[in-house]
């Protein structure tokens, strides 16, 4: 799979030149013998974990090991039109009529719960996903229980967030989450959801539902009444039938722009409320005054955290002329040190890849670009024989026009270009229709404040990278979708004002 | 007796008033099928010209001040009174009464002068400071979507226009609108006023013309970031939401229903404004 790349080049300057790559670490691995992942899981719905209706169910495996973890149910159409019942019926008889104060606890609830069972979730989304624990440890999971506090707070303050207006639910929520963040899209989508009085049907993405399903677990435990939330899982085809259910008044989507676009057009002409968080191709832009270390650490924290697969990763690095050539070598040195492997050791910053799918998509997007005549650097790090694999990478000379610097390849992925002024930085900076994020590394206060102003996107980054907050919101620009998540704008896309 | 200066209703692109480059016209009828006017029968190609005003105005436009702004509206309002007996007088001859021409026309007026009070508050309110854990500063701010597509309602033709292009405008977004088909002459005298009262040229521009041709070529326009259904058949709509997914376009609609569309409660508020607005959140570390 990875041939064209398993050539050793310890000898290039740039491997050579680091002399870090030989430090050893002894591993470090994450217990995972208190973690219940069952054989099977079935579709929550109702409150009740039922068995699907397709009588089908399809493996989930460890993309580290390419081990098999469990089987997930394949809902049909008649499972999901059986969710949607169930979260209508919940919607009309239990969540609306309830006190938004009783609410609130519920919510309160799921996310102590989350609290509790942090470290079983941590090790489940690593085993499932191929993060590094550090990750799933650190910012999946606690963030996850944070939003899930943030928003049960709302619950019972929403005349608050919304002046001059009666604020009412929408409904029932149709909410279809990504992979590379499980459990956290998850939070993402059903706290405001929630907290707004909405009953919702999720669904998962289908490489990495076990922690949705865990989090049903916790749903059961927290007593939050039948139906309120129900989860299905299965592939694009569930989530067509979720998303075309006549009796889903709200549709949520995390994901490709491609399949965003596709769930736009599929809504036309229907009542359905939309929100739309799609990809990106975010610009990371470094003026000759930044301070260069820290630049350095936030280039590869954007693009190298969760092994690229973020949507707002800092995908095109734009640098100022006068420091390309050493920020390239410490870039260089840096992605030389960075530990791949398994994402169960402590130590590990970057993972696996999160499907065999991934792996060639990203394959195919980086022949492109050697193809086209840019010039390839990877680290040279060994990665182990079984499992999904791409080393750290990044490419310098590249054309604006050419496929790296304009498709997301949502991989460990970096393209380096060049800005005289910022006027240039700005120019190609907002030259891709996509709009999720943006980074800017300058001392300069006034310019910071200036390329935020001008930088034509949802999130801005100054002097750091990937930071989220449920007090933040997110969201983007243009074909990057729209709507936010996170903060009081997060609740807009779940009430109706009148 | 005088022989009377008819008037040549044009298009509003860009500041100026050129003629169709399709060179078609379309009969504006009156009440009693009396021809009142040929007015341009507008081709996708003045779309295009329309929607390249506009992103060339956009930067501009969104960068002045919100004070700035505010005081542009205001003087739109100050010129629709000046001028309002020729509104009026256009409105009746496309077929309003007397009451009903003065009342949209004080109503318009009127919506103008709320929504450039609005010019430097809406960002204080839909706006916010994010308490985050950790030691970062984190703000929101909103900002313009970008080019606007506004189809007009058929009627009011001309209270319609202002309510649905003033929100849009006062948000710091350019627009291009297509003006009531049936009705369209008032509001081509609109753009007389845009243009002598410091709008920018290219921040609002006017078709005239078939909403049958017009309307499907603003939807797939890949320059154009929202569109305003408004006034767009309720047939039409669905198509119109379609093609808007080809480049994520935020479709907004606005139902004046039964509340009417002079009642001032109802049909203007800041979140018409906040509907054609992104919010951009800045996250910057706090340290010594």
């Amino acid at each position: 799979m990875t041939s064209k790349l398993e050539t050793r080049d310890r000898l290039t300057p740039g491997a050579a030149s680091s002399a870090l790559t030989e430090w050893h670490y002894s591993p470090s691995l994450e217990a995972t013998d208190h973690v219940k992942i069952q054989p099977r899981y079935n579709l929550f719905i109702g409150g009740k974990f039922v068995e699907p209706h397709s009588k089908r169910w399809f493996e989930t495996i460890n993309p580290a090991t390419e081990e098999t973890l469990s089987e997930m149910a394949e809902a049909d159409a008649e499972d999901v039109d059986r969710a949607v019942k169930e979260a209508r019926r919940a919607y009309e008889k239990v969540w609306r009529k309830l006190p938004a104060s009783e609410r609130a606890k519920y919510i309160f609830r799921i996310a102590r719960l989350i609290q509790e069972k942090s470290r079983g979730l941590a090790v489940a989304e690593t085993m499932n996903g191929g993060k590094p624990i550090k990750e799933s440890r650190d910012v999946d999971i606690p963030l996850a229980a944070a939003h899930f506090f943030y928003y049960a707070g709302w619950a019972d303050k929403l005349e608050y967030a919304f002046p001059n207006r009666n604020v009412s639910p929408v409904g029932v929520a149709g909410q279809i989450i990504p992979w590379n963040f499980p459990l956290l899209m998850a939070a993402w989508k059903l706290a405001p959801a929630l907290a707004a009085g909405n009953t919702v049907v999720l669904k998962p993405a289908e490489t990495t539902s076990i922690t949705s399903l865990m989090l049903a677990e916790i749903i059961q435990e927290a007593d939050l009444p039948p139906g309120v939330v129900n989860i299905v899982t299965g592939a694009g085809a569930t989530g067509a039938a979720l998303v075309n259910h006549p009796d889903v008044d709200k549709i949520a989507f995390t994901g490709s722009t491609d399949v965003g676009k596709r769930i736009q057009r599929s809504l036309a002409g229907t009542k359905k409320k939309l929100t739309l968080e799609l990809g990106g191709k975010a610009p990371n832009i470094v003026f000759e005054d930044a301070p260069i270390d820290q630049a350095v650490e936030g280039i590869i924290n954007g693009i190298y955290f969760n092994q690229g697969h973020v949507c707002c990763a800092g995908s095109r690095l734009f640098l100022q002329e006068s420091i390309l050539e050493p920020v390239v070598r410490k870039l260089r040195e840096r992605i030389g040190t960075l530990r791949v492997g398994n994402p169960l050791d402590k130590n590990t910053d970057v993972g696996a890849i999160n499907s065999r799918a991934q792996l060639e998509k990203i394959q195919e997007l980086v022949d492109s670009g050697t193809e086209e005549g840019a010039e390839i650097f990877q680290s040279s790090c060994s990665v182990p024989d079984r499992g999904f694999w791409f080393r750290p990478t990044f490419f310098t000379g590249v054309a604006a026009s050419s496929r790296i610097a304009q498709e997301e390849i949502f991989g460990p992925v970096l393209s380096v270009l060049t800005f005289r002024t910022p006027e240039e930085a700005i120019e190609k900076a907002n030259n891709t229709p996509y709009g999720l994020s943006a980074g800017v590394w300058t001392e300069k206060g006034s310019r910071i404040l200036k390329m935020a102003q001008k930088l034509r996107a949802g999130v801005i980054w100054a002097n750091t990278y990937n930071k989220f907050d449920p007090a933040s919101p997110f969201g983007g620009y243009k074909e990057s979708g729209f709507g936010r998540e996170g903060g009081l704008h997060g609740l807009a896309p779940y009430v109706v004002l009148s | 007796m005088r022989l009377n200066v008819r008037k040549t209703y044009k298009l509003y692109i860009n500041g100026e008033f050129p003629r169709t480059e399709s060179g078609r016209f379309y009969a504006v009828k009156g009440k009693g099928g009396e021809l009142l006017a040929n007015a341009c029968r507008g081709s996708r190609k003045d779309l295009r010209n329309a929607v390249q005003a506009a992103r060339k105005a956009f930067s501009g436009w969104s960068g002045k001040t919100a004070f700035n702004r505010g005081q542009i509206l205001y003087r739109l309002a100050e010129v629709c009174e000046s001028r309002a007996a020729e509104l009026v007088d256009e409105l009746r001859r496309q077929g309003s009464t007397a009451a009903d021409a003065r009342r949209e026309v004080a109503a318009l007026t009127d919506r103008w002068v709320y929504y450039a009070g609005w010019s430097d508050k809406y960002p204080q309110v839909f706006g916010s400071v994010n308490p985050v854990a950790g030691p970062y500063y984190n703000f929101t701010v909103p900002e313009p979507t970008g080019v606007v597509g506004v189809v007009a309602p058929e009627e009011p033709s001309l209270l319609g226009l202002v309510s649905r292009i003033a929100p849009a405008i006062v948000g710091g977004n350019v627009v291009v609108a297509i003006t009531s088909e049936s009705r369209p002459l008032a509001a081509i005298t609109l753009g007389e006023i845009f243009e002598t009262s410091d709008v920018p040229a290219g921040v609002v521009n006017l078709i005239s013309g078939l909403k049958t041709e017009l309307v499907p070529w603003l939807a797939a326009h890949m320059d154009v970031n929202a569109i305003d259904t408004t006034g767009v058949a309720d047939v039409a709509i669905a198509a119109v939401q379609k093609t808007a997914a080809e480049n994520v376009k935020r479709v907004v609609h606005f139902n004046a229903g039964k509340i009417g569309w002079d009642d001032a409660t109802r049909s203007q508020s800041p979140y018409a404004i906040f509907d054609f607005q992104e919010m951009k959140t800045v996250w910057h570390p706090i340290g010594m």
